[in-house]
């Protein structure tokens, strides 16, 4: 095929305004033998970008082993599955939509949502819920500000509007608030479902002569470029990105979802991708270079909401809601009626040919002939240069040994629950649907993890997690990301439910400098390895890079998603106390440690030090003692001690449940009470089960549920530490809608 | 007793419905299909929480001309038994099967939570299972659910006992933050003239079973069976 004619000259200035270099413009070239056409240089440029191409993450990403496995097999697309019996297939992914809710929150978080659905549903599963980890820069009225509050305001919105109107449950995750993230935000969405063993979709576009299926919403000029605005720093000029963020449609994604489950279930569909990052241009050639076949179309048959809209416009736009299918010829109509039925659009543009190249017709016209391969598997890779920052080790080295006592221990306590990053969620999570589907058993707020009991399954249920502790992963990418990890697999394991795979969104600063690059390498070295020794694969993830504006780049913030599986969801334990009388008892035991605490950070106002050491084999052990525990119905609830220590996870034990505590132990400072550490979990234990629990964990209880107080170190000259759990709630429950309430003065003011 | 449920593109808890029959109260039920004027000989309609065609308009503004809703309509008037959840209490309201509105939340934001009601008549089809005044604990989740009508039609809804469900505290206290939403005096779900049609913003399909937080949503449906039987 030629024409090819009518086509500007292409200067250094197009190709590097698209991001493309010196270097892999000449690639290009070289690939196709001649110029590209600017539909051609269009689609390289968005393809070869970071976020599609993962130029710069692949070869560390390599440390993955399953990934690796599954790169080297040419098999990425089906490694994202976890087989739980029963037929049941599990799927899950996280995605960042950070750089597009920086600029348009409400827009940017909401089409986070619908991206990572369709991931899900195009896998043949229904979607069953969301998660979500958002970090934001400060709200609280002495270090936030107004823009800050309206981020985290309409990205909440953002989230709500599009979550509740598809009805997946949102149940859960986590918000952390920190200055790195200003002007920066991310929004990291994580989506799961389940799809019969025997009935996983395909992405390859196989069978010579099937036609191409165009499915849903209209192209129109929205998000072009999208995924290169995703692989640049952000700057000043930001705002005027504002066109390259898309506008999502819930409706829309409704009916796609439903429709695309009911096209599928006609056993026609080939091979089916959604259009996301880079649009029509990488749904046409991932799903062609998968099959190792070619593909043809013309943009003319593409659905336009503009019809004056150019071959390159069409290819690059990321309009939301549209997904494209491989079709067994003959069979077109049948499956285009399921989508009409709903209301849909479903046209065929094209069809599968054995040439291994992506051809666009404009009108019949040839305007793109490029090997399909050569965007995809193709893609140049680079090793970039790595250098440890010099902030680690001045932080690394700082001396915490002493540290001036507090002199008022529950003002300590309640500053701490009043922190944005521990206070209560429930301003957030009381705007998501946490409950449609009615397979909700762990509501948002209630546990360290949420869980799902799936119905059809035998009464099994998923318990399901995100964690990242950033300013652990600052002081030390490996061990903090380790930290995330094991963390993860203590929350699935306090709800009683045995890990089963990860999925991550790697959030960071600019690769091309040797800091950023150095912490990316350190982080995914412990998330691989931590991986490993919790049995947990990476099975899908994303990276976001260039998480910085001029002032400052973003904590390293290699957020985890995990699932986990109970075999009898009744079984599920949460973390209130329960009943007046119940025995408290700490299980495992790490070392407190001050450094990267929460409670250094506000009451001292450093961030320095070391996370605190992880004993993978203790960790384990303590998860392993949890599922038993939990499975034998001995315990009436588990908290994990993580951000504010053993005191911040004791008040949330009182909170979630309306009972009051006693510890016993004389001796409590604050190292006991606010330091952190791993591996260490609060339980509580009816006094009938005490005799049995003892003999299974070794451990004597430290405390009683009793009243309406947090009571620590109960002695002669008083308590240590002594706190209504009504002024607790207090502090609690008011530190987010307080902040928000300002949000209201800003808009006013 | 069969039932049936409408699925408008953009219904979202019409499976949660549906399997609530099926599998909790082991009755038969089928989807009705929006573009359908056939109710499939059922004894009661269910018309499911969700976004009925997106909601872009008024909540349930559109789904009231589907041939479905108009069936549903001359079934009603005919004396059938008609459950309008969430999102299809605002549907009843657009179609003029219940009289006012349901418009935004005073709060402005969408609320997903466990609330509580207090039953208010128990002489009807659908609060048989219920005792006078007694308090169930069944969660809301909508944008929209402030309930608005005129002083007439508020007094007539009082006169004739048509309030069936009211918000209130734990304890059956009704306070200004008992009402999650800001609905006129408390209201959570009325009843037709002829008590054969009920709608209400909680959603009691999601409260009946114990696993899920709550099973006080049960007795509206057991309530529905008792009057059948």
């Amino acid at each position: 095929m030629t024409n090819l004619q009518n086509n500007p000259t292409i200067t250094p200035e197009m190709y590097r305004e698209m991001g493309l270099n010196d270097a892999e413009f000449t690639l290009v070239v070289q690939t196709l033998g001649r110029q590209p056409t600017l539909t051609e240089l269009g689609m390289y440029a968005v393809m070869w970008s970071e976020h599609c191409g993962y130029k710069y993450s692949r070869p560390v990403l390599r440390l993955f082993k399953k990934y690796k496995e599954a790169m080297d097999a040419g098999e990425v697309e089906n490694a994202g599955v976890i087989d739980i019996g029963g037929n049941i297939g599990v799927v899950m992914k996280m995605e960042s939509h950070n750089h597009p809710s920086a600029v348009e929150p409400f827009q940017g978080a909401a089409t986070g949502v619908g991206g990572i659905l369709r991931d899900i549903f195009t896998m043949g599963a229904r979607p069953i819920a969301i998660l979500n980890s958002l970090r934001f820069g400060p709200i609280d009225q002495e270090n936030g500000d107004a823009r800050t509050r309206y981020l985290f305001e309409h990205v909440v919105s953002g989230i709500s509007h599009y979550g509740n109107c598809v009805g997946v449950p949102n149940v859960g995750g986590e918000i952390y608030f920190h200055p790195s993230y200003q002007g920066n935000p991310l929004v990291n969405a994580m989506a799961i479902g389940v799809v019969p063993m025997d009935k996983i979709a395909s992405a390859g576009a196989k069978g010579v002569g099937n036609p191409v299926l165009y499915i849903g919403s209209a192209t129109g000029k929205d998000g072009i470029h999208g995924a290169t605005f995703a692989s640049v720093e952000l700057g000043p000029d930001s705002e005027s990105k504002r066109p390259n963020v898309q506008m999502g449609d819930p409706f829309a994604e409704k009916l796609l979802i439903e429709s695309t489950l009911e096209a599928l279930a006609t056993g026609y569909i080939v091979g089916i991708q959604d259009m996301g990052a880079a649009g029509l241009t990488c749904s046409t050639c991932e799903t062609a270079a998968k099959a190792g076949m070619g593909m043809t179309i013309d943009v003319r048959k593409v659905p336009l909401r503009e019809a004056d809209m150019t071959p390159y416009e069409v290819m690059l736009s990321e309009s939301q809601e549209r997904m494209l299918a491989i079709i067994e010829k003959g069979h077109e109509a049948e499956v285009a009626a399921v989508f009409h039925k709903w209301g849909l659009s479903a046209e065929v543009i094209g069809e599968v040919t054995d040439t291994g190249r992506v051809v666009i017709l404009d009108h019949g016209v040839v305007v793109a002939d490029v090997p399909a391969q050569s965007l995809t598997d193709d893609c140049p890779t680079y090793t970039l240069s790595a250098s440890e920052p010099a902030y680690i080790n001045e932080v690394q080295s700082a001396d915490l040994s002493n540290l001036p006592e507090p002199t008022d221990y529950n003002d300590v306590l309640l500053k701490l629950l009043a922190s944005p990053s521990i206070a209560s969620k429930r301003w957030v999570y009381d705007q998501y649907d946490s409950m449609v589907q009615t397979q909700t058993t762990v509501l948002p707020g209630a546990a360290d993890a949420a869980v799902l009991r799936l119905r059809d399954s035998g009464g099994k249920g998923l318990a399901l997690t995100t964690d990242c502790n950033p300013r652990y992963c600052y002081l030390d990418p490996y061990l903090g990301a380790m930290i995330a990890v094991a963390e993860a697999a203590r929350n699935l394991s306090c709800v009683g439910a045995t890990p089963l795979a990860v999925t991550d969104c790697l959030n960071f600063a600019s690769p091309e400098k040797p800091e950023g690059f150095w912490q990316f390498r350190r982080a995914v070295a412990g998330l691989a390895d931590a991986c490993e020794a919790f049995g947990t694969p990476v099975i899908s993830g994303n990276v976001s890079f260039y998480n910085e504006t001029p002032e400052h780049a973003i904590f390293p913030t290699p957020t985890v998603g995990m699932v986990g599986l109970l075999p009898d969801a009744d079984k599920r334990v949460t973390m209130g106390f329960q009943n007046e009388g119940d025995l408290i008892y700490l299980l495992g035991g790490g070392a407190p440690t001050f450094g990267g605490s929460e409670y250094l950070a506000l009451i001292h106002g450093q961030e320095v030090g070391s996370p605190p050491a992880l004993d993978v084999e203790a960790e384990k052990a303590l998860h392993t003692l949890l599922r038993t525990a939990i499975d034998k119905k001995l315990l009436k609830s588990a908290h994990d001690i993580s951000d504010g220590g053993l005191a911040v996870a004791l008040a949330e034990c009182c909170l979630a449940g309306q009972f009051g505590a006693e510890l016993e132990q004389s001796k409590y400072g604050a190292r006991e009470l606010f330091a952190e550490m791993t591996a260490t979990v609060v339980v509580s234990v009816a006094p009938t089960a005490a005799t049995e629990f003892e003999t299974l964990s070794g451990k004597s209880p430290i405390g009683t549920v009793t009243g309406d107080r947090l009571v620590f170190g109960e002695n002669a000259s008083g308590p240590t530490l002594l706190v209504s759990v009504s002024d607790l709630r207090a502090a609690y429950e008011g530190a987010i809608p307080a902040a928000m309430a300002s949000a209201v003065h800003d808009l006013e003011g | 007793m069969k039932f049936g449920v409408i699925k408008f593109p953009g219904s979202n808890c019409d499976q949660d419905a549906y399997y609530t029959v099926k599998d909790v109260l082991g009755q038969p039920v089928e989807y009705l299909w929006h573009g359908d004027s056939d109710l499939k000989a059922v004894d009661c309609v269910i018309v499911p929480g969700g976004f009925s065609y997106g909601d872009y308009l008024r909540c349930g503004a559109i789904a009231r001309f589907s041939p479905a809703m108009i069936a549903t309509h001359e079934f009603a008037a005919k004396g059938g038994l008609v459950l309008g959840i969430c999102n299809g209490f605002q549907v009843l309201c657009e179609s003029h099967l219940l009289p006012g509105a349901l418009v935004r939340n005073d709060g402005q934001k969408f609320v997903c939570k466990q609330i509580h009601l207090r039953t208010e008549n128990t002489d009807t089809p659908f609060t048989g299972a219920l005792s006078p005044g007694q308090i169930i604990q069944v969660p809301i989740a909508h944008g929209e659910g402030k309930y608005v009508c005129d002083e007439a039609v508020l007094a007539e809804l009082d006169a004739a006992n048509r309030i069936l469900f009211r918000y209130c505290d734990a304890d059956g206290t009704r306070t200004e933050t008992s009402n999650p939403n800001g609905s006129t005096d408390d209201i959570a779900g009325i009843a037709s003239a002829n008590f054969n049609v009920l709608g209400l913003m909680p959603h009691p399909e999601r409260a009946a079973d114990p696993a899920l937080g709550s099973a006080d949503g049960r007795a509206i449906f057991e309530s529905l069976l008792k009057f059948w039987h």
